[in-house]
């Protein structure tokens, strides 16, 4: 589902990737994502840490705020084309 | 258990500016040096700088490790002394454009005259000062930076002597850029250093950063959580502050902002202006640039 | 190493006066040095002067930094940026190098340091000569490495002596020291420089493969890596921790065995190419003076007269001080009765001769505190002690 408003503006959709092995579990992520769409998990990685988890990956607008805070360089988004625009994900320089 | 060879099938795009191969760093969880690269990652994405012609010089200390992980040319020299590596660094070869990525005891503490001596010069090149307010490495022990107050491993009843204001001594020492933020301020962080990178001149940017397991821990301030959140709360942002009214008291209030940015002649073009009048046409300028 | 034209802008071709310091200077400047970083200290200050004069009309960088510590870690900067590189100091500046020295020697970093030599220890006597460094230079860093020193005896060695010891630093990317004192820094005498032609400069072996096979400490066949300099894209790492062969740190006994021991051989299997001294009358010698620098022309006065006297005296003339010539050494003590070895300090190098005679004959050190140079009869006294 994609709201369309001012004409044919969009919201931008991102989908979250986790490198669950290099994430120390700070949970600076969770905490300020503006979108509630992370969660730290209960499962453990190598090193004993809970990394984070997509709670709800359709109320991600792609501001990739969790990109920038992540001490650990474990996590980042890119963007989801419309199915009917194109198809993969791409990646842009955070704004 | 997650497996461990387990990886996102595509690439974070910061890798292009990482030593891949030496990742996962040393920092600790909830450390706020990492959020500091990133953010620097992202300023060198955006510049228009040719990469190959930027240098990185870090010191001793947790923010020393800086130059290990940072895919330019790095250097990791010795204690305190990065500022004078660049400064040779950025006079033999006056195209690169150099960073000094170090901590806020390694600069100011014996790094401290160099500092002075190359904001009164002008030296071209960008300080990033990553200040957590101690001496991390060594076990936590007090700075030339920590608060009034705070618990340390060599002020263990507190500390009593009174801190630096950075922005106000580099003001005083007449650097051209000087900023501060905290770690959180990640995007301005970033346009602080885009800006830094493309000015001629002395330019510090102070960034001030969680310690979890040392400054946090001792003084029972929580976890990197805990300290971010007392960056948002207390964080207040007034760019052109006067930088006489910047000290930052024990838990007190930050004042975050791009306080001086101003235009005077670097070293070099001191050097070469000076020379040529004084010398005519005998004289050969020195790494003059179109 | 690659020989390469020395460039005329920066050579005085001609004969000139001029006084220990200077000559370094000048020696500096022939050797393609651009770069100057350094701290007024008394007395090498008259390098330093003469470098910011004569640098503008060469084309490079003279600046006095805050202090020496400031100074030597430029100078490994400016090494590192692609330039040849000299700073000039004397006993308290020394001492404050110490750390960067070790940092210059674990990043392989060629540079140059002259030390006109004083009375110390501390303060001591700043005007006055002394040669009471030369154990320092060899160990004043902590931790084990190699470096060269080389001792003029005049003016014009220090020309000489200069140019060979950036093109030793290129060759081995290791600190070079130019031992000196304040006598010769401070004497003036007829210093002949030669058209660009005749001098032979020599510049550090530059990296040219492909940028991602290259790796800063690899050992060459002749066992010294290639360098690059910064900016040219190689986005190396180098450090002053103990490292691997891609600079990168690594922290174990294993590595740190292998980075140690290469600094050592790097030197040291190269010692027969290094070192460097002059010999006279040494064939039928039962008697060798053993000295260097200012020294060791106070010392010939009292070997003509020792030799009018009868006895069989040779003279050992050290040009490089370190690495320390112990297969000479050795070799001597097979067949003289003594070594004599008078120097400005309290027997330093004298127990270096005596470490490498290894009991077979005496070692007479004539020692002097310095803050003026030996009185010749001292030596003599000490020679006909000898030949008993």
């Amino acid at each position: 589902m994609s709201k369309i408003f001012y004409g044919n503006l969009k919201p931008k959709k991102g989908k979250i990737h986790i490198n669950k092995n290099q994430c120390k579990g700070c949970g600076f992520c969770s905490e300020y994502c503006p979108s509630d769409v992370l969660e730290m998990s209960e499962e453990f990685n190598a090193k004993g840490y809970h990394p984070p988890r997509v709670k709800d990956e359709e109320r991600c607008i792609y501001c990739q705020l969790c990109e920038a805070i992540c001490p650990e360089f474990a996590l980042f988004v890119t963007l989801k084309e419309d199915e009917e625009e194109s198809q993969g994900e791409k990646s842009e320089s955070r704004p | 258990m997650i497996n461990d060879t387990e990886r996102p099938e595509s690439k974070n795009p910061v890798e292009d500016f990482l030593r891949m191969d030496r990742i996962p760093h040393i920092w600790c969880s909830g450390c706020g040096i990492g959020v500091v690269v990133s953010s620097f990652a992202e300023a060198l994405r955006k510049s228009t700088l040719d990469l190959n012609k930027v240098a990185i010089v870090s010191g001793i200390g947790c923010t020393g490790r800086v130059a290990g992980y940072v895919k330019l040319d790095s250097f990791h020299s010795t204690h305190g002394r990065p500022i004078a590596f660049a400064t040779g660094l950025k006079l033999a070869n006056p195209e690169l454009k150099v960073v000094v990525f170090s901590g806020d005891g390694d600069i100011f503490g014996i790094g401290g005259n160099h500092f002075i001596h190359a904001a009164r010069r002008n030296m071209d090149m960008v300080v990033i000062c990553v200040n957590n307010f101690n001496y991390a490495m060594t076990g936590g022990q007090v700075a030339a930076t920590t608060p009034i107050d705070a618990i340390l491993s060599t002020a263990p009843y507190g500390n009593f002597e009174h801190p630096f204001s950075l922005p106000y001594l580099a003001d005083a020492c007449g650097a051209s850029y000087v900023a501060r933020w905290t770690c959180l301020h990640i995007r301005r962080v970033t346009n602080s250093m885009q800006e830094a990178l493309n000015k001629k001149g002395f330019s510090l940017i102070e960034v001030i950063a969680p310690c979890v397991t040392l400054y946090a821990r001792r003084n029972r301030l929580g976890d990197g959580l805990n300290l971010l959140k007392y960056y948002y709360d207390n964080s207040v942002i007034q760019h052109g502050a006067d930088t006489r009214t910047l000290d930052i008291s024990y838990q007190g209030k930050m004042i975050c902002g791009k306080f001086i940015d101003r235009e005077r002649p670097t070293f070099l073009d001191g050097m070469n202006t000076h020379l040529t009048k004084a010398l005519g046409d005998k004289y050969i300028p020195y790494g003059v640039q179109s | 190493m690659k020989k390469v034209k020395a460039d005329p802008k920066g050579i005085l071709t001609g004969s000139h006066y001029l006084d220990g310091d200077f000559a370094i200077a000048e020696g500096a400047l022939a050797a393609g040095c651009r770069f100057f970083a350094g701290y007024p200290i008394t007395p090498s200050t008259e390098t330093a002067e003469r470098f910011a004069e004569r640098i503008p009309f060469v084309g490079g960088v003279f600046i006095q930094m805050e202090d020496e510590i400031a100074s030597i870690t430029a100078l490994i900067g400016a090494s590192w940026g692609g330039k040849k590189v000299m700073t000039v100091t004397s006993g308290p500046g020394f001492s404050l190098m110490m750390e960067n020295i070790g940092l210059a020697c674990m990043m392989e970093t060629p540079l140059i340091i002259a030390n006109v030599q004083r009375g110390g220890p501390s303060t001591g006597l700043p005007t006055l000569v002394g040669q009471g460094d030369m154990m320092q230079v060899r160990w004043g860093s902590h931790g084990d490495y190699q470096i060269i020193a080389l001792s003029p005896d005049s003016p014009q060695e220090c020309f000489d002596l200069t140019i060979r010891a950036f093109n030793l630093s290129e060759i081995y990317r290791v600190p070079v020291f130019i031992m000196t004192d304040e006598c010769v820094g401070h004497m003036h005498e007829k210093v002949v420089i030669p058209p660009a032609d005749q001098i032979e400069v020599v510049d550090r072996k530059w990296y040219e493969g492909p940028k991602e096979k290259y790796l800063p400490y690899k050992p060459d066949k002749d066992g010294i890596p290639f360098m690059v300099k910064a900016g040219d894209g190689y986005r190396f790492h180098t450090t002053g921790l103990t490292h691997d062969e891609r600079g990168y740190p690594v922290i174990n006994a294993a590595c740190q065995d292998q980075c140690v021991r290469h600094l050592s051989d790097k030197i040291l299997k190269n010692a027969d190419k290094i070192v460097h001294y002059e010999e006279d009358q040494i064939d039928n010698a039962e008697i060798v003076v053993v000295s260097y620098g200012i020294t060791s022309r106070v010392a010939y006065r009292a070997v003509q007269l020792a030799r009018k006297a009868g006895i069989k005296v040779g003279t050992l003339r050290l040009v490089t001080v370190w690495p320390f010539p112990e297969k000479r050494i050795q070799q001597l003590a097979r067949s003289v009765k003594a070594f004599v070895v008078p120097e400005l300090n309290l027997g330093q190098i004298a127990k270096e001769v005596e470490r490498f005679a290894a009991g077979r004959v005496p070692t007479i050190p004539v020692t002097h505190c310095g803050g003026w140079v030996h009185d010749p009869e001292d030596i003599l006294k000490a020679i006909k002690e000898a030949a008993q």
